[in-house]
This record gives structure tokens, C-alpha cells and sequence, in this order.
């Protein structure tokens, strides 16, 4: 893999006009990637699902090359309908088009960062494979005390020019004080056995709100990696958002630090897996200072041969007391070949705090599926019921309400 | 302060601190098949015998030792121990209580459990291990009018080689990880149980360990076979001497349940913690199996965790009889300095295997504590359960509290349910007891009991009453 990535790289560097600087940076990335390989089992956080053995088994002749110096077409038909909105288009690797057109543009600034030094102290090797291989990297800038009027969508698309390759997508944001930023990601994927690798840096002042949907909702046969990391100040809020239902492969990780007094974070997820889907959530909270509040709440329901995979991390340090942290996790089987992994995890070093995690799977309850069928419905549609009410529990967290009718429609559940 | 009164003072934190002037025969330093040779020899075992350990040695040498839990500790130069040291007086075995050593017996009086008093009036089968080597069995008279063997693991492998051959190293097999296989490799003595078939065991089986020689490691090995529709209840208690440096046990038990049998097995861990500075104290990384092997049979783990500098321990159970139950009661306080990474692993193989889960974590001044445990149910075992509940309580913000299950549910008729909680004791509780008179210590040891209630109900009478004062003793000095 080795000689493939070195010679892929070289091509990116033909291919594109990088600065001498860029592709010095580049480098060091590159070499730290060669070193640590993909992820393996071996590794704490991968063990239940390995990254390595999927890509070997799913995308063989995985390339890392990707031509930037040519744009891609916008196919409008992938657009949400029904809701106005800002845009980011991403299609195969490359920013074709960003466009706040329903904002004050003084407001919000758009800086090219491609050429400073972004390097980060990760232990993720796949962190520093999204860096060497990444074409542009935005920071999206929210002044203070504006809210965004309309919420921004980023599309995620690849068209027939691309596949069995290697797509990397990084942007930074940066939320002013007592500003505002709603962001849904959008998968719209038409190619198959892509691997696409997605790093959203979040940096959230004092007094700032960020929501974070992410939709992945069609099936295709991509694998995919997102990786988030949030740092919170004081009285910020974030809310994370996450539908995990249409790749073969997706892990969506969060990590957020709450850095200043009262702020909270929130993450809802569902996972609604079918046949040979494998899934995985894992979120980090770390609690760093006193008076701060998380909640998680994620809700699987898996079908024939798919697999969900929850690992969720509460750390409170020594400083962080009155912290109020809670995890739930719930999972519903529904085929003998389906399979619920958790690792709800909590790490203590404060003594005043109020801290709970809970874990539970099982197949649907028998005696609710007659209830429903003793009062006229079918087997199936008591089933998908049950089911709907389950995953409207999650759906109802969203606390903006355009979106949550949008996702509830996305989704398909019923009130 | 001369050192003599230190010494005193000392003695007044933890009370089994003594060491018994009594002298030992010891393996030559450091860990190779001569050594192994050696023990094997003195302890006049059989070929067999020796092979199991030469294999474990053999397997050893290409493991490496784990280093994924949460307590570090320095590197063990497993060169630097002595794998043998018993009492001199003891080679020749004494046939009866009254040949032993007066100095032992006066040992284990200090220890609260005068053999032969205890035999009397509690009607306890005690088996005691000093270092490394059985000392007596008590009430064996009793035992064998039921066919029940309970004796000393070096006399089960030379009066019963079938029953030790056919189970030795099923459950934790030789080629297990490498503090067991170490254990495989050097273990001195344990016990050894046989229930036979549906015998009820008409008295708790318990024994009490000790290590008394400096720069030894305490490997024992217990092995308990429950045959079909049989019941017995085991206890084991453990205390050390006081010593700067750290001493290391690790010890295998292996459990196994038969058809319809029950095995239920009790420990209260007071092993020496090191002191108030975390310096010295036992490492104790003991290996504890149980294998549901028959239908409908039963594996109970109770244990009380106050002492050692580090424990790392996770009493198992595989449930690969159909309808099988596992349980696991645990308390584990840390005080000061200690560390401990403990909780439990439930493997689910059978139909209709049900296993319950109760920890209670309590932390205190520097301390680190971690439940760690595994549920894991298999595709085959439908309709299978399992209720995990871990709770921690933090006192002070200088010691930690970690909570990291693993839960794998792998089966659609299974359900499986884990709550964890961590609080601390609220003012109001305090406020509370100490309005009615109690002092704090006493006000926090009524309700670090009442926190423990659950799994104290599951000990034995007699062990509940000591697991209790032991709750309280460790928490000395935490409040304030």
C-alpha cells in the first residue's frame, strides 16, 4: 500500500499547483499515515469493527488519487426541496460551489486555509490520511451575534467519474460569540466503493449554538469515516444529529471538549440497518471544567446481517465538578443474524457529579406486537409501529422544529 | 519515632501486618525449567504433573504481559521472585492439628481463625495456605463420610490423579494469558474440592490464604468440581505481612459445574495495601474462572476487594449448559494509594443462560478504581438474559471512578440491560445520621453499608459480619 500512496500522491502533486510549502506539509502527513497504516482491531477504539479488514474485503483496488484540477458537474436534482437553505456542494473530492445566499455576506467570512500550518497532535491515522490527501480546506467564519437566517446544507455526492477511491473532506468552523450555525450533511452517493473520509473542526465562543444533522439515509455501498471535533466555551450549545442508515460502512465520531462553564452538548443517533450493514457511533465527551452537561441517546434498529456498533466515553476530570452527564443506548434486533455491540464507558475524577449510563437490546416485545395485532392490525404493521415509536423518541430530541418535520419525512416515521 | 515504634504504629493500620518467625525452605531465586523441576520434585509429583507445568513454561516464553489495564505498575522481574518457600516444619507433613508447628497455629490465631476452634464451633472445613503450602484441613472426618474430597491441590495429584487430570486446566487451559500460565507453569498448592454426585455439602468449605515470606509470589491453584445435582459453598480469605516492596499473587481458580450442580464461592480479599503513601502492598492478579458445564447448573461469584495496592481480577463465567445461571456480587473499596480493575466476564454459549451483574464500587483519597467487564451473548444462546448493574461512589476529588463494559449481543430473542450510576454521598444523608448522634466515620460507614447492602446479603453469615467491619476499616480516614 505503501508504494500506492506515495505514487498517488506524487500524481496529486502534478496534477494540482501546489506551493512548495503545501506539499511540505503535505509530507509529514503522508509519512505519518505510511507509518500507522489504516486502523486495526488492535486498537482500543476499532475493535469491534476494523476498519483495515473492510477496506481489504470491500474496496481491493483502493486509489488515493484524485484529479482536482477539473470541476465537476452540479446535478440539482440531489437538493433538499421544501426547506430554503445556504449550500456547499462537494462533489467527488473536490468544493464546487459555496453559497450563503440568504445571508448578510459581511457577516460570515470564508477563509482559504489551505496553505497554513494545520498540523494536529492525532493519534488517528486517519486524520492524517484526510490531510495529505484533502484538496482545499475552508474555514467558515460566523461573526458575533449573527445567527444564521436560513441553515446551511452541505452535499456529500460522487458521480460516475469516480469510484474505488479515496475522497477526503476537511472544514473548520468557527462560531462567534453568541452566534448561530445549523448544518445538515447530506449524502447523496450515485457511485459505489468509495472510501470518503470527513473531518469537520468545530470551534464554538461563549454564548454560541451549533446543530449538526447528518443524513444518510440512501442506500450505497460506500464506506464511510466522519470525524468531529467540537470545543465548546462557555454557555455554548451543541447538538449533534446523526442518521446512520445508508452506507455499507459508516463511523461517525464526536468528540467534544466543554471548555467553558456551562456549556452542553447533546448527540441523538439511530442506526436502521439491513442486510450486511455495519455501523458504528462513538462519542467522547470530556468534561474539563465545572458545571457542564452532556446527553446521548442512540437507538438501532438492525435487520439480516447487520451490525451496530456504540461506544460512548464520558470523562470528567478533577476539576469538572456539578457535571451532569447521561448515555443511553438501545438497540432492537430484528433477525437472528443481527448484532448490538456497546461500550458505554465512564471515566470518574470528580466526586460531585451526577453521572449514568445505560445499555439494552432485545427483539421487540412480544406482548406489545399482540396487543396491537389483538386490536386489528397485521404482524407487519404492528412491527413497523413499534418500530416508528422507537426511533420517534430520538427524532423528537431535534430541537429545531423546519428540520426535525424534514428528517421525520427523510426517515419516513409517522407521528 | 525509632523505628521500633513506627513498626507499632504501623501494625495499628492494618492488623494482620505480622510476620511468623518460622523457617523456610525456599526454591532458588528466579524462574527456568530447573526451578519448575524443583518444585515439582519436592513436592514428589508425578510425571504428568510435570509435563502440564514444562508445557505452560514453553508457552510462557512466547507471551508477553498484558499492559491494557487502567492501574500501571512498575516493571515485575519475575527473575527476582522466589516460586517455592515453605515452612520448614511442614516437610514432613503432620498427620493431625496437634503435630503442627505451635507457632503457625499461634499465626492463624492472630489471624482469627484458630484451626482447631473454628473446626468446633463453626463447623467450617478450613483449609489454610501459608505461602505457598497447604498447612491442614480441618473436619475431614465429616466430609468424607459424604465422598466429598476437600484437600490440598499437592495431595489431590497424588491421591486423586483422574479427577485432577480429567479437570486441571480445562477452564483456564495452559495456553491462557500470561499471569495464568505463569500460575500453570509454578503453582505450589490450593485446594482441591470434589462434590460428589447430588451431595449438598453439609458445611461451608473455606480457606485462608497468607503470605508470610518476603520476595515471594503466592501462585495456588483451586480447583472445585460440583458433580451432578450437587451443592457446595466455598470461602477464602486472604491477609499479608507488611513489606516495603510489592509481592505478587497470582492464582488460578477453576470452577466446574455439572448437571443441576451449584457452586457458590465467596471471597473476602484483605491482602496488605501497601501504605498511606502507596508504598509496598500485594499485586493481585488472580485469574478466577467457572464453567457452567450441565444443564441447569449454577456458578456464583461473591467478593469483597478491600485490600492489595492493585487487584486485577475478573471472576468469570461460561455458561455453556442450557438453561445455566452466572452471577457476580462484588464490592471493591480503594483507599489511599490502591488501584483496582475488577468486575466480571459472562460468556452466553447455551439456551435460556441467564446472568446477573452487581457491582459496587467505592473510591476514596488517591485511589483508582475501574469496573471492567464483558457480556457476551453467543448466536446460539437463544432466549438468554443477562442485568448488569455497576454503581460508584466517589469520595473526595482526588481519586477516580471508571466504568467500562464491553456488551455484545449477537442473539434477537436475547435481552440484555446495564445501568451505571456514579454519585457521591449527599450532605443531606450526613446531615441526616449525624443529627442522630453518629459521628461522621460512622454516619459514612451506615451508608457505604447500606450502598454495599445487596451484595453483603448474598455472603455467608459469618464472612457478612466480618465483610461489613472490613467495609469500615478501609474507609478510615476518608472523611474530612
Amino acid at each position: 500500500m505503501s508504494e500506492q500512496l506515495q505514487s498517488d500522491f506524487d500524481k496529486i502533486v502534478k496534477t494540482s499547483n501546489l506551493s512548495n510549502e503545501e506539499i511540505r506539509f503535505k509530507k509529514i502527513f503522508l509519512d505519518n499515515f505510511k507509518k500507522k497504516g489504516f486502523p486495526n482491531r488492535k486498537q482500543e477504539d476499532w475493535k469491534f469493527l476494523d476498519i483495515s479488514q473492510i477496506i481489504k474485503k470491500n474496496i481491493s483496488d483502493l486509489s488515493f488519487f484524485n484529479d482536482y484540477s477539473q470541476s465537476n458537474k452540479i446535478d440539482p436534482s440531489i437538493f433538499v426541496d421544501g426547506l430554503e437553505h445556504n449550500k456547499i456542494i462537494f462533489i467527488n473530492g473536490r468544493i464546487e460551489k459555496i453559497d450563503f445566499n440568504f445571508e448578510d455576506q459581511n457577516k460570515i467570512e470564508i477563509i482559504d486555509e489551505t496553505k497554513k500550518d494545520i498540523s494536529l497532535d492525532c493519534e488517528n491515522s486517519l486524520i492524517d490520511l484526510n490531510s495529505a490527501f484533502t484538496d482545499k480546506i475552508f474555514k467558515i467564519l460566523i461573526k458575533k451575534n449573527y445567527s444564521l437566517k436560513k441553515p446551511l446544507i452541505i452535499y456529500h455526492s460522487t458521480d460516475d467519474k469516480i469510484k474505488s477511491t479515496n475522497i477526503n473532506l476537511r472544514l473548520d468552523f468557527e462560531l462567534g460569540e453568541n452566534s448561530c450555525l445549523k448544518l445538515i450533511d447530506y449524502f447523496s452517493n450515485n457511485t459505489a466503493k468509495n472510501f470518503i473520509n470527513i473531518f469537520y473542526n468545530f470551534n464554538l465562543e461563549s454564548n454560541s449554538i451549533l446543530k449538526n444533522y447528518k443524513i444518510d439515509k440512501f442506500r450505497n455501498n460506500n464506506l464511510k469515516y466522519s470525524f468531529n471535533n467540537i470545543e465548546q466555551n462557555n454557555n455554548s450549545v451543541s447538538e449533534t444529529f446523526i442518521l446512520s442508515a445508508g452506507s455499507d460502512y459508516i463511523k461517525n465520531e464526536i468528540n467534544c471538549n466543554l471548555n467553558g462553564e456551562y456549556s452542553s452538548a447533546f448527540i441523538n443517533g439511530i442506526f436502521s440497518l439491513k442486510e450486511n450493514q455495519q455501523h458504528e457511533i462513538r462519542t467522547t465527551i470530556n468534561h474539563l471544567v465545572e458545571n457542564t452537561k452532556s446527553y446521548q441517546l442512540i437507538k438501532s434498529v438492525l435487520g439480516k446481517n447487520s451490525k451496530s456498533v456504540y461506544q460512548g466515553r464520558i470523562f470528567v476530570s478533577s476539576k469538572a465538578q456539578k457535571t451532569d452527564g447521561y448515555q443511553l443506548s438501545k438497540a432492537i434486533l430484528l433477525d437472528e443474524t443481527s448484532e448490538f455491540n456497546a461500550k458505554p464507558e465512564l471515566e470518574i475524577y470528580a466526586d460531585d457529579v451526577k453521572c449514568s449510563h445505560g445499555s439494552a437490546s432485545g427483539s421487540l416485545n412480544e406482548d406489545s406486537i399482540f396487543y396491537l395485532m389483538s386490536r386489528g392490525l397485521s404482524y407487519q404493521q404492528s412491527k413497523e409501529l413499534l418500530i416508528n415509536g422507537f426511533l420517534l423518541d430520538v427524532i423528537e430530541k431535534i430541537t429545531d422544529s423546519e428540520i426535525r418535520n424534514l428528517i421525520k419525512n427523510i426517515i419516513g416515521v409517522k407521528e | 519515632m525509632d523505628t521500633r515504634e513506627k513498626d507499632i504504629e504501623k501494625l495499628k493500620d492494618y492488623k494482620y501486618g505480622f510476620t511468623t518467625d518460622i523457617e523456610n525452605i525456599r526454591a532458588p531465586k528466579g524462574l527456568n525449567e530447573d526451578v519448575i523441576k524443583f518444585i515439582s520434585n519436592i513436592k514428589k509429583e508425578p510425571k504428568w504433573m510435570l509435563d502440564f507445568r514444562l508445557k505452560a513454561y514453553e508457552r510462557l516464553k512466547l507471551l508477553k504481559e498484558p499492559n491494557w489495564q487502567k492501574p500501571k505498575y512498575p516493571k515485575i522481574d519475575y527473575q527476582d521472585l522466589y516460586y517455592y518457600s515453605a515452612p520448614k516444619s511442614m516437610k514432613d507433613k503432620p498427620k493431625s492439628l496437634d503435630e503442627l508447628d505451635p507457632k503457625l497455629l499461634e499465626t492463624y490465631k492472630k489471624l482469627g481463625i484458630p484451626l482447631q476452634e473454628q473446626a468446633r464451633l463453626n463447623g467450617i472445613a478450613v483449609d489454610a495456605v501459608f505461602d505457598s503450602v497447604s498447612v491442614a484441613t480441618t473436619f475431614k472426618g465429616e466430609l468424607t463420610k459424604y465422598g466429598i474430597i476437600f484437600c490440598s491441590m499437592s495431595e489431590a495429584i497424588q491421591k486423586h490423579p483422574d479427577l485432577v487430570k480429567k479437570y486441571l486446566g480445562t477452564v483456564i487451559p495452559v495456553t491462557d494469558h500470561f499471569f495464568a500460565t505463569l500460575n500453570s507453569a509454578v503453582f505450589t498448592d490450593g485446594s482441591f474440592v470434589y462434590i460428589p454426585e447430588g451431595v449438598k455439602c453439609p458445611m461451608e468449605l473455606s480457606t485462608y490464604f497468607r503470605i508470610n515470606a518476603s520476595e515471594t509470589g503466592q501462585f495456588e491453584r483451586t480447583l472445585i468440581i460440583a458433580d451432578k445435582g450437587s451443592y457446595v459453598s466455598y470461602l477464602e480469605g486472604c491477609t499479608a505481612p507488611m513489606r516495603d516492596e510489592n509481592q505478587l499473587h497470582a492464582a488460578n481458580v477453576e470452577l466446574i459445574a455439572l448437571e443441576d450442580a451449584e457452586i457458590k464461592y465467596s471471597t473476602v480479599q484483605n491482602w496488605y495495601p501497601g501504605d498511606e503513601n502507596g508504598k509496598g502492598g500485594i499485586y493481585n492478579f488472580v485469574t478466577k474462572r467457572g464453567l457452567c458445564k450441565g444443564k441447569n447448573s449454577k456458578i456464583s461469584w461473591t467478593q469483597v476487594e478491600t485490600g492489595s495496592a492493585i487487584t486485577w481480577k475478573y471472576p468469570s463465567c461460561i455458561l455453556k449448559g442450557d438453561n445455566s445461571i452466572g452471577e457476580f456480587y462484588s464490592i471493591a473499596i480503594t483507599n489511599n494509594h490502591q488501584k483496582a480493575d475488577t468486575g466480571t466476564k459472562m460468556i452466553h454459549l447455551g439456551k435460556n443462560t441467564k446472568s446477573k451483574i452487581i457491582s459496587k464500587g467505592i473510591s476514596a483519597g488517591f485511589s483508582d478504581m475501574t469496573y471492567r467487564g464483558l457480556v457476551d451473548i453467543n448466536s446460539k444462546a437463544k432466549n438468554s438474559s443477562n442485568y448488569t448493574q455497576c454503581d460508584s461512589l466517589l469520595m473526595g476529588n482526588k481519586c477516580g471512578a471508571h466504568t467500562v463494559p464491553y456488551i455484545k449481543n449477537k442473539n434477537f430473542d436475547s435481552n440484555i440491560a446495564h445501568e451505571a450510576t456514579t454519585s457521591k454521598i449527599s450532605e443531606e444523608q450526613l446531615h441526616y445520621c449525624q443529627q442522630r448522634g453518629l459521628n461522621p466515620e460512622e454516619a459514612v460507614g451506615l451508608i457505604v453499608n447500606g450502598f454495599c447492602k445487596e451484595v453483603l446479603q448474598q455472603l455467608p453469615m459469618e464472612f457478612a459480619v466480618e465483610a461489613q467491619k472490613l467495609v469500615g476499616i478501609s474507609l478510615e480516614g476518608s472523611v474530612g
